[in-house]
């Protein structure tokens, strides 16, 4: 039944420590988390003493710093450097955020401790295995959905229709919400979590989509879409500002107004 | 294998139960029905606290106030069942295990309430 522990391959041991090099100036220690499936070992904690003076302001600036000049095994996903492209989402000191866009003087405390997106199965380091995630978010068919014959030019759509997906288009499906979910922890098998909720939506009050209805029965089920209890944990860490929960909130709402 | 199935097929499970607007409606509908029956059963127990025997069976006998008694028993057993439920449903992932549970979740609270109920009933229509 309930598992208190982690199982005995889990377990994370201490790990090495990579001093910074003589002569450095002002330094910060970095506490990050390594996995090696190859390695058959344990997953362990790292320390670096980064010398702060060589890197950039960012966290992903100091993990390359430590990639290039202190352990080139260090593993993680990174791309557009600019909080665009979702690679290098990860738990930074407690707090899913893209590491790109977060300053390393934003962290609390002395260590910073940098690791994967929580309860996520690890593909190696900061690296997490998102294809549930993303197979979630092909599940509710992020696509315009129509029967009406195609119209010459394109679909038409007021302004103030188009105004009512700011604020749910901006999601680059980074899963720094649906990993910092307690429901999506303990039942991601079956909730489809607040990413691909907030993007069902976006489809669902698109005013040109006239799957409209067929999309709700999609989500009307007891975990795919009620295990959000309002917990608001994706809406505190959305590096982009976006409220998943909000968008939740108003697909029970239009569930409920079918109805009554 | 399962391990050959798809992503896709993986995310879409069993498919969508059609089914939960109602018990997300009843939920808060319990909730908001709540709000003053238990304003008016804490208000009560400090009234039938200054009443001897006799007093409180009388109180009781009120048809008002056997049925608020009734109404706070009845929504309230059923508004824990829910949220027991949805605890059930969040951390226990067995299939046997989570069946027994919500099972015995619905029997304990019909038994107790009903229990509680028939009580009311005994003293309201007894005259005790």
């Amino acid at each position: 039944m309930a598992e208190f522990r982690l199982p005995k391959n889990s377990r994370i041991t201490n790990g090495k420590h990579h001093p910074a090099p003589a002569g450095s100036g002002k330094t910060r220690t970095f506490k990050i988390y390594r996995y090696d499936p190859d390695s058959g070992e344990n997953p362990r904690w790292d320390t670096y003493d980064v010398d702060l003076s060589q890197c950039g302001p960012m966290v992903l600036d100091v993990l390359i710093h430590i990639k290039n000049t202190m352990d080139p095994t260090l593993t993680f996903r990174r791309s557009c450097r600019e909080g665009i492209c979702g690679s290098c989402a990860m738990n930074i000191a407690g707090r899913n955020t893209l590491a790109c866009i977060k300053g390393h003087d934003e962290c609390p405390g002395d260590k910073v401790q940098i690791s994967p997106l929580p309860q996520m199965a690890v593909v190696k380091d900061l690296v997490p295995d998102l294809t549930l995630f993303y197979a979630q978010y092909a599940s509710v068919e992020p696509w315009l959905h129509t029967e009406t014959p195609e119209p010459q030019k394109e679909w038409r759509q007021a302004p103030e229709d188009r105004e009512k997906l700011d604020g749910l288009y901006e999601c680059i499906l980074c899963a720094c919400c649906s990993t910092s979910c307690p429901s999506y922890w303990w039942n991601q098998d079956k909730y489809l979590g607040p990413a691909a909720l907030l993007h069902a939506y976006r489809w669902i009050i698109d005013s040109r989509d006239e799957a409209t209805g067929e999309r709700l029965d999609e989500l009307e089920d007891p975990f795919k879409l009620y295990r959000c209890h309002t917990i608001m944990n994706c809406a505190q860490v959305c590096p982009k500002g976006l409220n998943p929960a909000k968008a939740i909130a108003e697909v029970k709402k239009m569930l409920a107004e079918r109805v009554v | 294998m399962s391990g050959f199935r798809t992503p896709l097929a993986r995310a879409r499970g069993l498919g969508s139960a059609k089914h939960g607007v109602g018990h997300w409606i009843s939920e808060r509908v319990g909730a908001v029905a709540l709000v003053p029956l238990v304003i008016w059963g804490a208000y009560s127990v400090i009234r039938l606290a200054q009443l001897d025997y006799y007093g409180a069976a009388a109180w009781i006998a009120s048809p008002v106030n056997a049925t608020l008694m009734i109404l706070t028993i009845a929504i309230g057993f059923t508004h824990m069942q829910a949220g027991l439920r949805v605890v059930i449903e969040d951390y226990i992932h067995k299939t046997l295990t989570k069946a027994a549970l919500l099972v015995l979740n619905v029997f304990v609270a019909g038994l107790a309430g009903a229990l509680a109920i028939m009580s009311i009933l005994k003293v309201a229509l007894g005259g005790a």
